[in-house]
């Protein structure tokens, strides 16, 4: 008894020593995935811009961190302790000597609907009509380098939650230094202009759902199962034919066991069908790289006693797994491609 | 209920909420301060060692690129372990779909990026399985796998 409570005091001793990492094995292990190891960028936007560090609040930090990004692929960490979130803020202030800003919470007062026409013709071209941002991830993939700033989506209930009106005011008085936001107030705007386009950004709070609106899973299977009434050979080629009709290039056809058994044993009645439509996928890599996990196209035939089943994993079912509104859409397409082909090849 | 109970209840409920705190991501993901040539030979190695069989490694950036597309390095590599197949094979074919395991592993820069679907994941798609302990040994193993790789940068 007394070990079993010594071992169980220990295991709790290091989990809460695991709780209380540095800022910067915290930032190692969340962030630089996305953001990179010294903050540059990649799948996310980067970070270490003295531009970007001198304009946003650790309040705004704080609150990004908690809510993140729905739809944007930035997730909300509410694994974090105060504590962990304070450490994790201080290794990313560690990447400037600006000290951060602070902003008062005080609403800026504008003209919302005069902030709306000035948005269309100011702010529209990069960060979309509606506020949704500009499409793909930070760099990897999307944009050269060069490019390192994705236009963030302010039309976005995370955004909207962790910048106040007057942080976004002093990004638009005096923009980012080394990115594509500049100074509206160096570029023809008035301080009043200012205020009326923080007030339409503002309003995005009452449209924020519709723009962002969540995918509804509940009725999507997470696979595709269907009974063919042909023979495995015949279904085969029935799904090649129904390929190759969609526009899809043939990669391989190989059993399902083939480089896990030794060759030649493995079992012929399970057969997996591999294609690609190389355009759509290109598309797919810059609105997220995470893609592979869909990848390749792949349909498996299946001799289920002396039935043959067809299977296909359905994309539309995963993918709330990568916190990206702009993939969904990718995500449902391909699951009508996936029906289309198997109502095609079952006929 | 005497005090020895009582403290040997209170750690039992600790131990069951622990693994609970240690939240769990849909994706498990890792940056590798490898070149991509370099990552790719560690991942295929951390994999046997972890005691599954490399099945097949797809090369979606040959596709890409001979497709006309330009791409960093870009691949996916499929593992598992015979008698895991088989199981499923036999026992639930409806999850064959998803196997065998894959991580997809593509070149940033310099680094290298691996990422791959939580398999606690599938608990969410084929509930009814009574495979808890398998997707949770999968995760465990994967999370080992990918930190083998992290620990060689």
């Amino acid at each position: 008894m007394y070990r079993l409570i010594i071992i169980g005091l220990g295991l709790l001793i290091n989990t809460m020593a695991l709780a209380s990492h540095s800022g910067e094995h915290l930032y190692k292990q969340n962030c630089s995935i996305c953001h990179g190891f010294n903050g540059n960028g990649g799948v996310g936007v980067p970070l270490a811009l003295d531009a970007f560090l001198s304009s946003v609040s650790d309040d705004y930090l704080v609150k990004t961190i908690r809510h993140g990004r729905p739809g944007r692929i930035m997730p909300a960490f509410g694994k974090f302790s105060d504590a962990d979130v304070e450490a994790l803020i201080g290794h990313i202030r560690s990447w400037s000597n600006t000290p951060a800003p602070v902003y008062s919470n005080q609403p800026v007062k504008g003209n919302a609907e005069n902030g709306g026409k000035l948005f269309t013709t100011h702010c529209a071209v990069c960060h979309g009509a509606e506020g949704r941002g500009g499409p793909g991830t930070g760099v990897t993939m999307s944009r050269p380098r060069s490019l390192p700033i994705l236009a963030p989506a302010l039309n976005n209930s995370g955004f909207l939650a962790s910048a106040s009106d007057e942080m976004i005011k002093s990004t638009l008085m005096k923009g980012r230094e080394g990115t594509p936001m500049i100074s509206f107030l160096n570029n023809g705007l008035t301080e009043q202009d200012i205020n009326d386009l923080v007030a339409h950004i503002r309003s995005f709070e009452k449209t924020v759902e519709k723009v962002q609106p969540g995918i509804d899973l509940k009725d999507e299977p997470a696979v595709f199962v269907r009974e063919s009434p042909y023979t495995v050979e015949e279904t085969v080629e029935n799904l090649v034919n129904a390929v190759e009709s969609m526009n899809f290039r043939l990669i391989r056809i190989q059993t399902l066991e083939s480089g896990v058994v030794e060759e030649g044993k493995e079992e012929k009645g399970q057969v997996i069908i591999y294609s690609c439509n190389f355009n759509l996928l290109n598309e797919a890599l810059k609105i997220d790289p995470r893609v592979g996990l869909f990848l390749p196209c792949r349909v498996t035939v299946f001799q289920h006693g002396d039935k043959v089943l067809v299977m296909a994993a359905n994309p539309k079912r995963m993918s709330d797994v990568f916190n990206n509104k702009e993939l969904n859409k990718i995500c449902n397409d391909m699951r009508h491609v996936y029906t289309d082909m198997l109502d095609e090849a079952l006929f | 209920m005497n005090f020895r109970n009582t403290i040997s209840r209170i750690l039992v409920i600790i131990l069951m909420i622990l693994p609970l705190t240690a939240q769990s991501e849909d994706l498990i993901m890792r940056r590798i301060a490898m070149g991509f040539p370099e990552a790719m030979n560690a991942l295929q190695a951390s994999i046997v060692k972890q005691d599954y069989r490399v099945s097949r490694v797809q090369r979606v950036d040959i596709g890409l690129t001979s497709s006309g597309y330009d791409t960093a390095e870009y691949r996916i590599v499929f593992f598992i372990r015979p008698d895991q197949l088989d199981m499923i094979e036999t026992k639930h074919p409806h999850m064959i779909p998803f196997m065998p395991l894959k991580i997809t592993i593509f070149a940033e820069g310099d680094d290298t990026i691996l990422v791959t679907l939580n398999p606690l994941k599938l608990n969410e798609f084929f509930p009814d399985e009574g495979l808890g302990e398998q997707y949770a040994a999968w995760e465990k193993d994967i999370i080992e796998v990918l930190d083998r790789v992290q620990s060689e940068q």
